[in-house]
């Protein structure tokens, strides 16, 4: 056992700091308790803000929604929980993809976000239900979009660097969040990607 | 102040007038042995029920709240649950000495038992060595817990027992030097005595103020460690040594140091207030004649509960605050500071009572 400190040190500094420990256990004796008693509270009952508990699309009053159908969601899916069903339309004579069906596994999914996190335009998020017990499997595989549902008609641009005026202030802040050695490079490239990107669009 | 005694003296000429004498106190003592095994069950479950819901309160939790209301029931569906548990009998144990050491254990903790002081004039055991009686069957308790680290066959059970040993030995002589510190305040070990004396001139921790206060602190670290609760449950040490040395038993023989471990600490508790908040003598202050009738009113019962809990409280809140500590530390904690001050402290007290300096 080493020795860091005299005998009576020693032991007034234990003695300072169990009084810390009572005086701490003490105060969470009367703290109200944080347990949630879950069937009963089930009206009142709030989940945190971050919790996970399944994916949702959300669509707006006029019934649209913000999916592309890119389908970059479902590449990320490690699981394979997701399946974007899309064909393609043609609109004033530009060829569109457009989205059928949004199938999501809730069986197979583990929540990992990796998804909402991947998606461009901010289409899906999990929501905070969390009562997803049914008697059959195949209930779990739900359909996302709404039926009847369209993509809104004007998405907000979700990646500032997409848009032309907005790419210098998107560039400043990767600049400046960059290490300092890219700062010389780094503007060149990134403009030629956004107008290359604005091109491709 | 309402005297039980009368009520022990009236039955006891009511079974002279039926029986003769050797049969009435044959009569009492078998009557006496069931009100303390009734009154031993009942306190385990108040125990156990108060243990799980005030550590669920230290830990931001509601503890059980399912069963009846508030839980209420959870303790009993526990006991019936254990009583219905078969006893496993295991190969290669010394099966004499692992089904007799629940038993030592429970039986010293319910002689323990019987000497607490319930009211005026209801002790059970009471004579002139009433301390060193405590003291002495209490350590029965660790021949018993020996006996099943050893009877068990398992290595587990072998080092809990072997802690168990070490540590209750040591922290027995605090325990011991402590008690002792008081009697030299009191000048008595009958414990009717002392809490007569008490009820007369106020508690010991009043009248003893500063070595009285520090004697009390110690009793209430060392009587953690006698209980093999705490910071001190290195015995069971259930992330080491899966129960320690109960590891091999089950059902109602597993229920008995279960029983045991929460009926002393009871006890522990019991004889804290017994010797040092006055067991069933209420709350006096001088001057305040009043107060001291409504005191007077409250049955001393109530009083000896009251205390009681409120040090099974304490002793709770030192369990659930402090993480366990290491066997050396154990040793070091009772062997290098524990009994110097207490072997100070009785110096101190010995110097107060010298100088008539108490209250």
């Amino acid at each position: 056992m080493y020795q860091d400190k005299s005998y009576f040190s020693g032991l007034f500094c234990g003695i300072k700091s169990i009084c810390i420990g009572l005086k701490t256990t003490m105060r969470e004796f009367f703290t109200p308790k944080i347990t949630e008693q879950y069937p009963e509270n089930r009206k009142e009952l709030k989940m945190f803000d971050r919790f996970r508990g399944s994916l949702t699309m959300p669509h707006n009053e006029k019934n649209e929604h913000k999916c592309v159908a890119c389908g970059i969601c479902q590449m990320q899916c490690p699981n394979d929980s997701i399946n974007v069903v899309s064909e393609m339309v043609e609109v004033d004579g530009k060829k569109k993809k457009q989205l059928v069906r949004y199938e999501y596994n809730l069986g197979s999914c583990m929540f990992c976000m990796l998804c909402v996190n991947a998606c461009p335009h901010d289409a899906i998020t999990f929501d905070q239900s969390f009562e997803n017990a049914v008697f059959d499997r195949s209930k779990l595989i739900k359909q996302l979009n709404k039926p009847g549902s369209k993509v809104a008609e004007k998405p907000m641009p979700a990646r500032p660097a997409v848009a032309k005026p907005a790419a210098k202030d998107a560039e400043a802040s990767v600049a400046q969040a960059a290490p300092d050695q890219a700062k010389a490079e780094k503007p060149q490239p990134a403009t030629d990607e956004a107008t290359e990107a604005k091109a491709e669009n | 102040m309402f005297d039980f005694s009368v009520i022990s003296q009236w039955l006891h000429n009511l079974l002279l007038s039926i029986v003769p004498e050797w049969a009435a106190i044959l009569i009492e003592s078998v009557l006496v042995a069931l009100v303390i095994i009734t009154l031993y069950a009942v306190f385990a479950i108040v125990l156990i029920y108060m243990e799980r819901k005030i550590c669920g309160f230290f830990q931001c939790r509601l503890g059980p709240n399912r069963v009846g209301k508030w839980g209420l029931l959870q303790v009993f569906a526990d006991v019936f649950k254990m009583l219905q548990k078969e006893i496993i009998k295991m190969r290669q144990t010394d099966r004499f000495l692992h089904d007799l050491a629940p038993f030592f254990v429970v039986t010293a903790s319910m002689l323990t038992f019987a000497c607490l002081p319930w009211n005026k004039g209801a002790h059970m055991i009471d004579f002139n060595i009433g301390i060193f009686f405590i003291l002495a069957v209490s350590s029965v308790g660790v021949v018993g817990i020996l006996l099943a680290g050893w009877g068990s066959n398992s290595k587990y059970p072998l080092i809990g027992a072997m802690r168990s040993g070490a540590q209750i030995i040591s922290y027995e002589l605090s325990i011991g030097l402590t008690m002792l510190t008081m009697i030299c305040l009191t000048g008595t070990m009958q414990i009717s005595e002392i809490v007569e004396q008490q009820a007369a001139e106020g508690w010991n921790i009043f009248r003893g103020h500063v070595p009285a206060l520090i004697a009390f602190v110690i009793y209430l670290i060392a009587g953690n460690a006698e209980c093999n609760r705490g910071p001190f449950d290195l015995p069971e040490a259930e992330s080491e040594l899966t129960a320690g040395y109960h590891t091999e038993y089950s059902g109602m023989h597993f229920g008995y140091f279960y029983l045991a471990e929460y009926l002393n600490l009871f006890i522990a508790a019991g004889i804290a207030s017994t010797i040092f908040l006055g067991g069933w003598a209420p709350l006096h202050i001088a001057g305040l004649d009043g107060f001291n009738g409504v005191m007077d009113a409250i049955p001393g019962i109530v009083w000896f509960l009251g205390k009681t809990f409120f040090v099974v409280f304490l002793f709770m809140w030192e369990r659930w605050t402090l993480p366990r500590l290491r066997i050396d530390n154990i040793l070091s904690l009772e062997w290098k500071y524990l009994m110097p001050i207490s072997m100070a402290n009785l110096v101190l007290m010995a110097l107060v009572v010298a100088f008539k300096l108490y209250l």
